[in-house]
């Protein structure tokens, strides 16, 4: 178990792994059963769900629909996992999940594929930029953004198993390959995947890459930056976060998310209250998302490891300067 | 499903009128209430909790019981007196009605009441809980029926249409639909905030089998439910002709009965008025 990232990709798409890993979990516990609004091929589960017609159920194009039948099929012991994209999955369904779901106190785990950037030539209309800020704002709910097929396939067996709103991102194209394959994760619990003592960058997803380059970058100039992977956007793993906001004093979050209500809110104020220093975000901010490639939106957004050098370099700057 | 005797048909109706008295009682307790819309399913409330469904009170979640949603969730107060009078808590629960604390919420919640069997609210969400249900009973081979009541106000929530195209699409003949069709909402007249057309026309189109019935005779929603389940084979949706605020002519007479305050001259005069209709059951024959 250890961190292998070389910067080399995943093997196969993290598609792949999304419906290996769904089939795995259903085929281990008999009470899941896998719903879709009409995105199954679009994961890999249409040849499963032809072989398990009472495993998988399409609810057609309706997802607020597939979310309440999740939540009377959970009150009747069943533990439903539905898929669809990410908008569809939070905002689309959102006071479902809220209600019929979470204040209902029934069971649900959701997959949002596509966040942020990942959306590419689906363009702004499928690009999640505030599903971590709703799913954050139900109570008791999980909220997971995974790094790496690695973590996916680790982490969603832990999540069907968790009661009230669980909510998990992932996107469906290529990964960075970050972590080994027997690598334990827990949902709750942040990964140290560099030790620093100058400043903590810390990420989750696809900007878990672009942290690392940046403090590859930053050790070149001297500089000794931490980088975190808080996968668990909530419940956040406030003892690391603590513990190393104490240990560097300066920490940059960067999220393929709206900087209203992801992972760097959560870090803000969780740090407000206990331990508060400089902060910067790069993340996406006060604006819609876009149709384009990869790499089109990443730098038009700004969610660049440019953009994590020039956080970490302005709050180094103010170190200096003290 | 047998048909009911005529004893049976007097038992129901005299369970009908009770519900209304507890009903006012708790909603006056408070002062104030979602009064017309529980009103309007007391008597479909009746033959559920009276003769139709498989329950014990005793054992408020016994697998094996028939499952009812009450979507349109403000009729909160009528499911939790009929609920006491069935003896799933002590009627002087129905006192705590909204109070800080209470397991009696305005709008039904499954992990508050005993006997709550989805919780509702957000208009339209109740419907494809109950797809849900009635599609677990399916997975499960429970043979357990699940039931539904809809506003007729709240078929305006677009959820509503996808549940029941669900439905009738996977042919969960365990499922029957109730319409509590009293023809008003909060704001007014459906007819005048927005048409509702055919109900039976737009539910046959979308596959149920479609029945209607007075939804404030016993016998009728009884022979309904009857019919609806020897048919079988796909959803039944049995449209119920009712009256907001059915029982209480001052209640029925006032147009924005949705919720209403409820004075204590108010509730002394209702009252007696649902006390003189419990009294004379039984007593038109005789005359």
């Amino acid at each position: 178990m250890s961190i292998i990232y070389d910067g080399s990709p995943e093997p196969r798409p993290m598609k792949a792994t999304i419906s290996r890993t769904i089939a795995a979990v259903a085929e281990n516990d008999p009470k899941i059963l896998y719903l879709d609004a009409d995105l199954m091929s679009c994961i890999g589960m249409a040849d499963w769900a032809k072989e398990h017609p009472d495993r998988a159920i399409a609810c057609g194009i309706a997802e607020a629909n597939m979310v309440g039948i999740a939540a009377g099929l959970s009150s009747m012991g069943w533990k439903p996992i539905v898929h669809s994209f990410g908008v569809f999955a939070s905002r689309r369904c959102f006071d479902q999940v809220f209600l019929s779901c979470g204040y209902a106190k029934n069971s649900i785990l959701i997959i949002g594929t596509d966040p942020g950037v990942t959306a590419e030539y689906n363009g702004g209309t499928h690009m999640p930029l505030e599903d971590l800020a709703l799913m954050r704002a139900i109570p008791g709910s999980t909220v997971v953004e995974a790094s790496d097929a690695s973590m996916f396939s680790a982490v969603l067996p832990q999540l069907k198993d968790r009661e009230g709103v669980n909510y998990i991102r992932v996107g469906r194209k290529m990964y960075a390959r970050i972590y080994s394959e027997d690598h334990p994760f827990t949902v709750g619990k942040g990964e140290v995947l560099r030790d620093g003592c100058d400043l903590t960058i810390v990420a989750s997803g696809i900007m878990l890459e672009k942290a690392l380059s940046a403090a590859a970058i930053l050790a070149e100039r001297g500089v000794s930056a931490a980088v975190l992977d808080l996968f668990t956007v909530k419940p956040l793993d406030t003892e690391l976060i603590e513990r190393y906001a104490a240990r560097t004093g300066r920490m940059v979050v960067a999220e393929n998310h709206n900087k209203v209500g992801g992972l760097f809110s959560a870090i803000s104020a969780a740090l407000a209250e206990t331990c508060p220093i400089p902060l910067r975000a790069v993340a996406v901010e006060e604006r819609f998302g876009e149709v384009g490639s990869r790499d089109y939106l990443t730098h038009a957004l700004g969610l660049t490891t440019e953009r994590i050098l020039e956080a970490a370099e302005a709050l180094l700057l103010n170190k200096r300067n003290q | 499903m047998p048909e009911l005797t005529k004893e049976k048909d007097l038992a129901l109706r005299r369970f009908a009128a009770s519900i209304r008295i507890e009903l006012l009682k708790e909603l006056a307790s408070l002062g104030f209430g979602h009064i017309g819309g529980s009103l309007s399913i007391v008597d479909l409330l009746a033959v559920l909790y009276g003769e139709v469904m498989r329950i014990d009170p005793k054992n408020p979640h016994w697998e094996k019981r028939d499952k009812l949603i009450v979507s349109k969730g403000h009729s909160g107060p009528a499911v939790y007196a009929a609920l006491a009078l069935k003896g799933y808590f002590p009627p002087d629960m129905l006192k705590t009605l909204n109070q800080g604390g209470t397991s009696l919420p305005s709008h039904c919640d499954r992990s508050k009441t005993p006997g709550i069997d989805a919780t509702t609210g957000s208009l339209g969400q109740g419907a494809s809980e109950a797809v849900g249900i009635a599609l677990a009973e399916r997975l499960g081979k429970t043979g357990c029926r699940t039931y539904l009541i809809l506003g007729d106000g709240e078929l305006q929530e677009g959820q509503c249409w996808e549940a029941i195209m669900f439905a009738a699409s996977h042919r969960l003949e365990g499922l029957t639909v109730f319409v509590d069709n009293n023809k008003r909402q909060l704001d007014g007249y459906l007819e005048d905030i927005q048409t509702p057309f055919d109900l039976a026309e737009k539910f046959r189109s979308f596959g149920c089998h479609v029945l209607r019935a007075d939804g404030h005779d016993v016998r009728a929603i009884h022979n309904a439910i009857r019919e609806a389940e020897a048919f079988g084979n796909t959803v039944h949706v049995i449209l119920l002709d009712t009256i907001k605020g059915k029982g209480i002519r001052e209640v029925e007479e006032t147009v924005a009965n949705h919720s209403m305050t409820i004075s204590p001259q108010q509730c002394n005069r209702w009252m007696t008025e649902l006390e003189q209709a419990l009294h004379s059951i039984g007593k038109e024959t005789s005359v």
